[in-house]
């Protein structure tokens, strides 16, 4: 029996559009990850920072005797929250239209991205103040209020910093990682025209930099724009966890609010956020709880925006849906826990992975996002260590799911091409070699041949062969042993039979 | 078909490709503690403790010496000028020899941004404090103010009574209203974006004092 399906609904949700938004790299990772490799300052700035962070998270993780029990309960509210998305979206948008609030559903990056710039010329503003916003970044926000005229100033510290520095964000929590001290001073000297040149590197001193130039314009800012961390379905109450009060001002002082929340961001009830709200801060800052947390449901009058907007957004969230496998990627709260214990991600910085989600939860969710095609060397980004998925607050099982999105990538490939890819070749040598034990003895002991490349470091560096060199460019393998373990077996107890 | 509609046919698309996994709403596990058996004394400690981990001022008295404790912490931070939230207990205040600004809700009583830019200092209540996260929440109600309140001046005093403290986050938001607007404070305004380190002092208040009211019964 056939599922009866109504026009015009497409049975597979489409993937975010090319052409807007930051979710694409301009090259693949493997070349990406070289040009970042041989930056020694952005790897020292790396190993620094993530050094510290891992120590502080573990610390604070480590005083809650029931951090699993809360992983668990985190892991199932998202799954049973993805399985009944419509309804508590509906319920979402009855409450915040109920207290004042106006709710708007965008498709894609494009939708949401008229919606915003609509209402920014009905108000007649040609400045907003931004509060720090992976699903803004997601769509190029910036640059498509840019093109029409109006500023986006960003007031996140680490966001201003990528911004003055006509640079990239390179981490979800901290988008300046790869910027020390010494570098963010330089940046405020050269573009902050109200800084004071006897500016020293110190930490203080720079935060104090960045009050002083952003305090004008939180003062008289008419709209601000935000994402939203939770927006839970029972209340219409959205939540945006932060640190510096960049947040608090955005949210409370302009006449008008637009917030973007992507449609995996829901919780179902104001309880639930007892959950995320211990996971959150130790998995992110590594703090027992972050400064400032604010949370508001429409419009209160007398107390902060008295113009509201939420804006839904899916942009190829339905399409990760429809991945049994990989819907998972869903889950994600942006903690960016899983970027910090990442061996390549510690190495190789954000930038290399081309998208505004890098790191492990990077390498699954922006090819599940964009299609595998136009992300395809992404899941081959991670040695499958496992770290990721040990620190994930929500339990991703990130490593199952890059497994996955190779298979993914090799039917695709397989299917777009008649001739086979070398890997697939290589694996189908293997196949038949392994298909008789005659073959494979004769294949092992061939092996010893590989002594040869191995004598100089005792290892098998990088072999200057087509396909062994794809493979030997980025991994040593072991020098074979003299005898392989089947001789050996046959010399110790005898050959059988 | 517009937005609302396509976005909600594109999740059930999804789902009847990949049918999800059935997991009602009441079969989530919550194995975490929502109960803790510290005595009120304990948790005060461990409020304490937190508080000054993330650089709060932190200071203790007893319900008849509020008045005094506050305006020992105003005149140590040489505040002259101060706001304080309409429902404010007006005998906090009462000894205060500078003046003392209110701000009310509606529009006719709220004092400028500008005015808030321009006072010394702000003193409110709390409806909660978490003493396991040295978090203080504040509701909006009476004595607790607009969020901008304790945003624009560079003090914020906070007077936590005895009753408000409970141990842990499930137990906190158990008390709370989700449609107020709330504003949940851990120590000053910080950064953890130059090198991953926690500084101190970014946009909002770039000091937070906390007055501890002790329990009577407990002396």
């Amino acid at each position: 029996m056939s599922t009866p399906v109504m026009l015009g609904i497409p049975e597979i949700p489409p993937p975010a559009p090319r052409g807007v938004g930051n979710l694409r790299g301009e090259e693949k990772f493997p070349n990406a990850a070289r040009r970042a490799l041989a930056d020694t300052q952005l790897r020292r700035n790396l190993g620094n920072a993530t050094t510290t962070i891992r120590t502080k998270r573990a610390q604070v993780v480590a005083e809650l005797p029931d951090w699993e029990e809360l992983r668990e309960a985190g892991r199932q509210l998202k799954v049973h929250t993805m399985a009944h998305l419509p309804g508590y979206l509906e319920q979402l948008e009855l409450a915040v239209t109920a207290r004042g609030g106006v709710v708007h559903w965008a498709r894609d990056a494009n939708e949401a991205n008229a919606i915003v710039i609509e209402l920014a010329r009905a108000k007649g503003v040609d400045e907003v103040v931004k509060v720090k916003s992976m699903a803004t970044q997601e769509i190029g926000l910036n640059e498509a209020l840019e093109a029409v005229g109006v500023a986006a100033l960003e007031t996140d510290l680490a966001e201003l910093i990528v911004q003055l520095g006509h640079d990239k964000p390179s981490h979800i929590l901290v988008p300046a990682i790869h910027r020390n001290r010494a570098e963010i001073r330089e940046i405020f000297l050269r573009e902050m025209a109200d800084a004071d040149p006897a500016l020293t590197d110190e930490p203080a001193a720079l935060a104090g930099a960045a009050r002083q130039h952003l305090r004008r314009k939180f003062l008289s800012a008419k709209m601000a724009i935000s994402g939203a961390n939770f927006g839970i379905a029972e209340t219409g109450t959205l939540g945006v966890v932060e640190s510096e009060g960049n947040g608090r001002m955005c949210l409370t002082l302009p006449e008008t609010l637009i917030t973007i929340m992507g449609i995996e961001k829901l919780v179902p009830r104001w309880q639930d956020l007892e959950v995320f709200l211990q996971l959150l801060p130790r998995s992110s800052t590594g703090e027992r709880m972050n400064p400032y947390t604010s949370m508001w449901t429409g419009v209160t009058p007398g107390d902060g925006p008295q113009e509201f907007h939420l804006i839904l957004l899916d942009n190829g969230r339905t399409a990760v849906l429809s991945d049994s496998e990989g819907r998972d990627a869903l889950n994600c709260i942006r903690c960016s826990a899983c970027l910090n214990v990442c061996p390549v991600y510690e190495r190789t910085g954000g930038h290399a992975y081309g998208s505004v989600y890098p790191g492990p939860i990077g390498a699954i969710l922006s090819p599940l996002l964009t299609g595998i095609e136009d992300n395809a060397s992404l899941p081959y980004a991670s040695s499958l260590c496992g770290a990721c998925y040990d620190v994930c607050p929500v339990k991703i099982n990130i490593p199952e799911i890059l497994v996955h999105l190779r298979a993914k990538h090799t039917e695709t490939y397989a299917a777009e091409h008649r001739v086979p890819s070398a890997e697939a070749a290589a694996m189908t040598a293997a196949a038949w070699v392994m298909g008789n034990p005659k073959r494979w003895t004769l294949a092992l002991r061939s092996g010893r041949l590989g002594r040869i490349l191995g004598r100089k470091r005792d290892v098998i560096g990088d072999v200057p062969l087509p396909l062994a060199k794809q493979w030997t460019d980025a991994r040593d393998f072991a020098r074979p042993p003299k005898q392989t373990f089947r001789d050996w077996w046959a010399a110790e107890h005898g050959a059988e039979q | 078909m517009n937005a609302r509609e396509e976005v909600l046919a594109r999740i059930a698309a999804a789902h009847r490709a990949a049918p999800p996994p059935n997991l009602p709403y009441e079969g989530i596990s919550r194995d975490y503690r929502t109960t803790s058996d510290s005595s009120a004394e304990e948790l005060t400690e461990l409020l304490i403790d937190r508080l000054v981990d993330y650089r709060a001022l932190v200071r203790q008295c007893s319900a008849d010496d509020l008045a005094g404790t506050i305006a020992g912490a105003l005149a140590d931070r040489g505040a002259h000028t101060v706001v304080v939230p309409s429902g404010l207990d007006s005998s906090w205040t009462a000894g205060l020899s500078g003046s003392v600004l209110t701000d009310g809700l509606l529009a006719h009583y709220q004092r400028t941004v500008s005015e808030l830019d321009g006072v010394d200092g702000v003193v409110t209540g709390c409806a909660v404090a978490i003493a396991e996260t040295g978090t203080l929440i504040l509701d909006g109600s009476a004595g607790q103010g607009r969020r901008v309140l304790t945003l624009i001046p560079d003090y914020h005093l906070c007077v936590v009574l005895p009753d408000q403290i409970v141990a842990d986050v499930p137990q906190a938001l158990a008390r709370l209203e989700a449609t107020q607007p709330l504003t949940m404070i851990s120590g000053p305004s910080a950064t953890s974006d130059i090198e991953l380190n926690r500084v101190e002092g970014v946009h909002g208040p770039r000091t937070l004092e906390v007055i501890i009211v002790q329990n009577e019964r407990s002396e």
